[in-house]
């Protein structure tokens, strides 16, 4: 076991794969000479030379859309768009080329590209930096989408979506990056689309992701000494989504809630919601709870963002409610 | 014209025909509603499509349009895969999944054809820097037309390009129109290539109904970008024959762009020339256009008589790995 920050533990990862496979070439704004603003990529223009690390112009649509030229002639690009809120200027070649390109074709390409983002709120940048987008990504067929919490997580899942064949949409949150963590010594990898029981419990199911995961866990603990025992799932990945974990987990519970950093309307969380609903409605006690940010823009002044998105005293009540039903 | 060989002139007309046959040929099954959706068609930018390819390697890449069957043709597309894909067909070049405005050959360098108007300019310009990063000497020509030149993946790849010195051609065929509007209502410059200058790199504007004069001009681009020194910009004057789809009445347009277009019938005015200068002879132009007839023909056949792609097709390809689950939530 090491300790390690989750900035450092993406850039150990990212690192261990441009070290492992000459086809992954990373790129975007500020990767190269100043090596990243969260300094991810911090060295590794003297490593690995400036054709593998690429310091773009300020054109996200013009550097991801080459990204998939890229990756069709057999380059594993690393993408970074350096706040997820800007893929309001470059969705199209995520949408409609990385993601659509293999089917289209019929099969004839393969797309592995990973789009890596800071995501999240709480560091008062107010509403063009600060979002949770992952419910836009997962709505898009053909993109995996993968949102880690603890740094040893975010080195193993980095690793294995850049290996991985797909497209995938790797969402980073901002305030996790100075984290530090253990993690395992020497070369390891997760498996995307499995998720993780951070603490298990009989009363109380909540299924979450990123940040949120802390939140969840923080509230569990105040639950506990409430004699409520609540199970935290870290789901780690989006699409796939470890339907195995979370239908163990509510035959188990009967209770259920979602806990998500993005706008409640069209959530990760109402998706769950619906499945569960379908799948598994003799299994459920009360009706699926979501706990996510209010449908508002992320404010600037630090008292009304606190109050915009979901923190673990919401959690606490939220799982009152839910078990008062 | 004395310096070209008579099997390349011979091969160039034969392209052209094949192209404009081949279109001809989805029009009239689009015509009898033999085909779902839409197509857009090349007719009457044969020399464009077939000059541009020829200056090309066959390890060489492009990247194409939604007007992109000739495109894929003249860089060697198997004209039964092409047709069967229109037909939405299990033997078509993507499973039937694409359709006329995503067909591709990655194994010829095509990278395929493009529903989103620009989209293709920055996978073509990746493309190029992928070449660049392996240490390789392929060139990426990509192919847009004058509506794309405005879309601002034009000028972010363009710029990149230039900065980077990669071996990319940007070939726009100009037909002056997007869809219904006329370029110069929405342009301020007379023509496209002036547009170089801002990037600092070469851009010529060239007769595109002149199979000769593209080839040249391209094979100059080509060899430019190859040699290392960076991207070039080759605008080929054209003109549409038909409206911006099939079907398309095009009322937008003046009659006169409709006179001016057939006057520079490329193929048309290609055969004359061949003729008058002693190229070539009457049968042995008739000879290739039979030939390449009987394989239009041929690619009609083969698609009409595909099956369809089983149902269960709709439900693959979508991943690499793990389809199933990420398919089914």
């Amino acid at each position: 076991m090491s300790t390690l920050s989750v900035s450092k533990a993406i850039r150990e990862g990212l690192h261990e794969e441009m070290v492992r496979d000459e086809n992954v070439i990373v790129l975007g704004e500020d990767m190269a000479v100043m090596g990243n603003v969260f300094a991810i990529t911090q060295g590794f223009l003297d490593e690995f030379g400036p054709l593998r690390v690429i310091d773009t112009p300020i054109s996200e649509s013009g550097f991801t859309g080459m990204a998939v030229g890229m990756a069709m002639r057999g380059l594993r690009p690393v993408v970074e768009w350096m706040y997820d809120d800007f893929i309001g200027v470059c969705l199209d070649p995520v949408m409609n080329q990385a993601a659509k390109m293999r089917y289209m074709t019929g099969g004839q390409v393969k797309v592995p590209i990973v789009f890596r983002a800071p995501i999240g709120a709480g560091r008062r940048n107010a509403g063009q930096h600060s979002q949770c987008l992952e419910a836009l990504f997962t709505h898009i067929p053909g993109l995996k989408v993968v949102c880690p919490s603890t740094a040893a997580d975010a080195k193993g899942l980095l690793k294995s979506a850049i290996r991985s064949d797909d497209p995938v949409v790797f969402l980073e949150h901002k305030l996790l990056y100075a984290k530090k963590e253990d993690i395992p010594d020497g070369e390891y990898l997760i498996p995307l689309g499995k998720a993780d029981i951070k603490r298990p419990g009989k009363d109380l199911t909540i299924i979450t992701w990123s940040r949120q995961v802390y939140f969840s866990l923080e509230a569990a603990e105040t639950l506990s000494a409430q004699g409520i025992d609540a199970e935290v799932i870290d789901l780690r990945s989006l699409v796939p989504l470890d339907w195995e974990a979370i239908r163990a987990s509510v035959q188990k519970t009967g209770n259920v809630m979602v806990v998500e950093e993005g706008a409640r309307r069209g959530g990760i969380g109402a998706e769950i919601a619906a499945e569960i609903q379908e799948e598994l409605f003799d299994d459920l006690d009360a009706p699926v709870a979501r706990v996510a940010a209010a449908n508002v823009v992320s404010p600037f002044s630090p008292p009304l963002e606190d109050a915009m998105f979901p923190h673990p005293e919401d959690i606490v009540a939220a799982a009152h409610r839910l078990l008062a039903k | 014209m004395a310096t070209y060989e008579k099997d390349f002139l011979l091969q160039l007309y034969g392209g052209m025909v094949r192209v404009r046959l081949f279109e001809e040929k989805a029009a009239d099954c689009f015509t009898k509603g033999m085909l779902a959706g839409n197509i857009h068609l090349c007719i009457g930018q044969e020399a464009s499509v077939v000059g541009s390819n020829a200056a090309l390697r066959p390890t060489d890449y492009i990247t194409s349009t939604h007007r992109g069957h000739g495109h894929l043709l003249g860089k060697g597309a198997d004209s039964k895969k092409m047709m069967a894909e229109l037909f939405g067909k299990s033997t078509g070049y993507c499973k039937g999944k694409g359709g006329s405005m995503h067909a591709a050959d990655v194994s010829l360098g095509i990278l395929g054809a493009n529903g989103i108007v620009g989209a293709g300019i920055p996978i073509a310009t990746g493309s190029a820097l992928a070449s660049k990063i392996k240490g390789t000497d392929e060139v990426t020509l990509c192919f847009f037309g004058d509506g794309a030149s405005n879309q601002g993946t034009f000028h972010e790849s363009i710029n990149m390009a230039a900065a980077w010195k990669l071996p990319v051609v940007y070939l726009c065929e100009n037909n002056h129109y997007g869809v219904s509007t006329e370029i110069h209502r929405v342009t301020n410059t007379e023509d496209i290539a002036v547009r170089a200058k801002a990037y600092d790199i070469p851009g010529v504007t060239v007769d595109g109904s002149d199979v000769l004069e593209v080839y040249e001009a391209v094979k100059e681009a080509v060899e430019y970008a190859r040699s290392g020194k960076g991207p070039y910009l080759v605008e080929n004057v054209v003109y549409r024959w038909q409206g911006h789809y099939c079907g398309d009445p095009a009322v937008y347009r003046p009659k006169s762009y409709l006179e001016e277009a057939h006057k520079n019938d490329p193929i048309l005015n290609f055969r004359t020339k061949l003729l008058k200068e002693g190229l070539a002879t009457e049968a042995e132009l008739d000879a290739v256009y039979k030939e390449k007839a009987d394989e239009i023909e041929a690619a009609y056949e083969f698609a009409d008589s595909s099956p369809y792609p089983d149902v269960s097709e709709a439900f693959t390809d979508v991943y690499c790995e793990d389809n199933e689950e990420c398919v089914a939530r």
